[in-house]
């Protein structure tokens, strides 16, 4: 879990600067794109295929497993067909490698991704597959009458999902799983503070809270847990916290066309609240601290927002945990939604997985591509990969199984399958469906999330070290943030068709020997041929 | 003129497939998907008593904390210190991540600015001044947001024998530090799918796969230990990498590498060697 941290930080950059490089290389291969796809007649059952899946699991054994198993089950029902699969536990080095791979013409058949990161993709030719057609196919399509499995129609994907992965007019993608971000608190220490849960968790509430959870004794122990440590609200993505606190405030962030707003007044004064309490203690981050489930377990935080699909993580019996058994301690774990400013209007953001298929020359392989991404969605994947976690599933049929509800109803049962926290989580998604928004999607879409992260992460970094936090400040920092993740420039630096204007460095010395060498030779034959015109002028006038 | 024409145009040809196919260099980060990171176990291990070339005292500069100051600086406080490359994690996009020590404690120096150019400069030994702020992230100690500059001078560090201290609380004043355990025992690190008894795992619960880090216990004294084989660090072309791969539960093994911590102690192994 500790090697997360250096992946995790590591790709922002990548997100931004990466993508950019390929252009250079794709020029100097001269890469010329694939042909649009154009669906097959039939699906040519006599031959062998072999395709590639990126999947990115949640260091999770039984999510790799799923996967697996999901492979048999397809190649089972069709024998011809291999499905590799290489497994990834973060998106931006999904992202990274993807980016890497379009220079060779390697990319994965079928990956799994965010719509930031296509978004980037779709700045290549042909490179991303449009499904519409596919979609709609009446013997391949979502439930089509050729498909070897019971596969979901079109109409019942959750119409809210699948309208994510619609880019420029096109489906470019299918959801796979959905998740929000979830409040996991430590309802025995609120409780303990003299205060009682809100219906609905307001920000104020968690930052009074917290607050107050920072008085100490004579021997510097706080007196909520008699621990020397103490932070009471840790935030695990705080790209999402000023995204959704943005979006609650009804503040800019970008439009749909890409238009930057993040740098506005609203997210000025968020950061001062932010840096406020930074300053006391009561706020830190995972890049900061670490792990918010890790101190929500040791009883040295209360307030944990962290992925729903983090949820098997959190809480005093959580399944998964990679600390000793001594540092964990006793407490009711109570799950809510993210906290709000208007709790009539709550907002928060829609995640997960969505997966792509990348285009190859051969159309017979797309459609196979496509055959494995139906499969993804058929419910015996949905289910089960969804039970891992706090995630949902993405089509109405699933969740409206028999299966599905059984396990639901399950819920504290024991705290493996039915762990209890777990199983809110994923309930606190399915009630709050309506009130969930994705960030528009453009070329550059995912720099601009990056930064959002940023400028909370500096805030409070700057706090900790003693730096003064005024309009200076703020100024400052947006210029740095906007220059870093290069917001100033269109599309960021993610651009993979040739438009970029990026400075690419100085030339490599074999390129300048082979341009050199070329332009004497051009000249020598400049010279050769107009002193043989000569010669030949004063041959013939001879 | 003409023979001189096709001479040079043969010559700007090779060129041209040169400076197309490039060299091995050139192509990193063009072809395979791994490439982008550089998996560096940069530890000299043929030279781990090459105190020689070390100033007799490890003198530091004007304004450079001594490694008690640094340690009982406050977290998120300024520090300047003068250390000695011991190992590079790796360097992705302009960041670096070392293990770094000097004479009395290591210094564990995380995503450091760092052009690849410079990167490469910093072999082990290299004296390098390092400004950043202390941060401590899940009981590990590090310098962040720094900057650096290669200063004259060059120390590797011998492995410490630190078996005697696990489980003490003494551990952690040596943590970051090239050290050793000797005489450990590999115990169980989990169960495979048949449900049998596995002596290491990919990823911390066998999640992952053949090139993620590898997990793996050992005990001693009736206590047993996660160790760790950090995939940046040591990748799986490594020996060590190979070596953890083939452990049976029971060996007993002797060990290297650094006292890195992630909620208690955590080594990161360099060398392993089944006795």
């Amino acid at each position: 879990m500790s090697k997360m941290r250096k992946k995790v930080l590591s790709v922002f950059f990548l997100l931004a600067l990466t993508a950019g490089n390929v252009l250079g290389l794709a020029g100097c291969h001269g890469s010329k794109g694939l042909n649009t796809f154009e669906m097959p007649e039939e699906f040519d059952s006599s031959r062998e295929y072999e395709i590639t899946f990126w999947a990115k699991n949640d260091t999770n054994k039984t999510q790799t497993a799923i996967y697996e198993q999901a492979i048999a089950d397809f190649q089972q029902a069709y024998p011809n067909i291999k499905v590799n699969l290489r497994l990834y536990t973060d998106y931006g080095k999904i992202y990274n490698d993807v980016i890497t791979n379009i220079s060779t013409n390697t990319t994965p058949n079928v990956c799994i991704t965010y719509p930031d990161h296509i978004a980037t993709y779709l700045t290549g030719k042909n490179l991303v597959v449009p499904l519409d057609e596919l979609f709609a196919d009446a013997e391949y399509g979502l439930g089509g009458s050729e498909v070897r499995f019971d596969a979901p129609t079109v109409e019942e994907i959750i119409p809210q999902f699948l309208e994510e992965c619609r880019f420029d007019g096109h489906y470019y993608a299918l959801p796979y799983m959905r998740s929000s971000e979830a409040c996991y608190i430590n309802k025995t220490f609120v409780e303990e503070l003299g205060y009682t849960l809100p219906e609905k968790l307001t920000w104020d509430f968690v930052w009074e809270v917290s607050e107050s959870a920072l008085a100490q004794d004579d021997q510097e122990n706080f007196l909520v847990n008699g621990q020397k440590v103490m932070i009471p609200f840790i935030y695990k993505s705080t790209d999402n916290m000023m995204i959704q606190m943005l979006k609650q405030r009804e503040a800019g962030y970008s439009t749909k066309e890409g238009d930057i707003l993040l740098f506005n007044d609203t997210t000025k004064e968020l950061l001062y609240t932010i840096a406020e309490h930074g300053e006391s203690g009561a706020f830190s981050t995972f890049k900061i601290s670490s792990y918010p489930a890790n101190f929500l377990n040791a009883g040295q935080c209360i307030f944990a927002i962290d992925s729903t699909a983090g949820a098997t993580w959190m809480g005093t019996h959580a399944p998964l945990s990679d600390m000793s058994e001594d540092k964990i301690v006793e407490f009711e774990t109570a799950v809510m939604p993210i906290p709000q400013f208007d709790t009539e209007n709550p907002q928060m953001i829609s995640q997960g997985p969505s997966v792509c298929i990348f285009n190859k020359s051969d159309p017979q392989e797309v459609l196979v591509s496509w055959l494995f991404v139906q499969y993804l969605l058929s419910n015996d994947v949905q289910i089960a990969y969804s039970e891992t976690e706090g995630y949902v599933p993405v089509t109405s049929k699933a969740q409206e199984s028999k299966a599905y509800q059984d396990y639901l109803s399950r819920y504290g049962e024991d705290n493996t399958m039915y762990y209890d926290v777990k199983i809110q989580a994923a309930q606190l998604l399915l009630e709050n469906t309506d009130h969930t928004f994705i960030t528009p999607v453009f070329n550059g879409s995912a720099s601009l999330r990056n930064a959002s992260g940023q400028l909370v992460e500096n805030t409070v970094k700057s706090v900790r070290r003693g730096e003064t936090i005024d309009d200076a400040y703020m100024d400052k920092l947006f210029e740095e943030i906007t220059s870093l993740y290069r917001l100033d420039q269109p599309g960021g630096a993610s651009v993979l068709d040739g438009s970029e204007k990026e400075e690419l460095g100085e030339l490599p010395l074999t390129s300048v020997i082979l341009l050199s060498s070329l332009a004497c030779v051009w000249a020598l034959m400049i010279v050769y041929f107009a002193v043989s015109m000569i010669v030949r002028r004063k041959r013939n006038a001879q | 003129m003409k023979k001189m024409l096709v001479l040079l145009l043969s010559c700007a040809l090779v060129l041209g497939c040169a400076g197309c196919g490039g060299s091995d260099d050139d192509n990193a980060g063009n072809g395979t998907s791994d490439a982008s990171t550089e998996s560096d176990a940069s530890v000299d291990e043929s030279d781990s008593s090459s105190e020689d070339d070390t100033e007799a005292e490890d003198v530091k500069s004007e304004g450079v904390m001594t490694y008690d100051e640094y340690a009982a600086a406050d977290v998120d406080s300024e520090v300047v210190v003068e250390t000695y490359v011991q190992a590079k994690q790796s360097w992705w996009e302009d960041k670096a991540t070392f293990y770094t020590q000097d004479k009395d404690g290591a210094y564990f120096i995380y995503d450091m600015p760092c052009s690849e150019e410079d990167y490469e400069k910093l072999t082990p030994g290299t004296k390098i001044k390092v400004t950043g702020y202390k941060a401590e992230w899940s009981g590990e100690f590090e310098i962040i947001d720094a900057t650096f500059e290669i200063v004259d001078g060059n120390y590797i560090a011998e492995a410490e024998d630190v078996t005697s201290l696990l489980g003490k609380g003494e551990l952690i004043d040596h943590q970051n530090k090239f050290v050793s355990f000797n005489g450990m025992t590999v115990e169980a690190a989990g169960k495979n799918d048949a449900g049998e008894d596995v002596a290491f795992l990919y990823s911390w619960d066998g999640s992952g796969q053949d090139g993620d880090d590898l997990y793996f216990n050992v005990s001693i004294d009736g206590e047993t230990y996660t160790f760790t084989v950090e995939s940046y660090l040591c990748d799986n072309t490594t020996d060590v990498y190979k070596a953890v791969t083939e452990l049976q539960i029971g060996d007993t093994v002797d060990m290297e590498g650094f006292l890195y911590w992630y909620e208690g102690v955590n080594p990161h192994i360099t060398s392993l060697t089944v006795k």
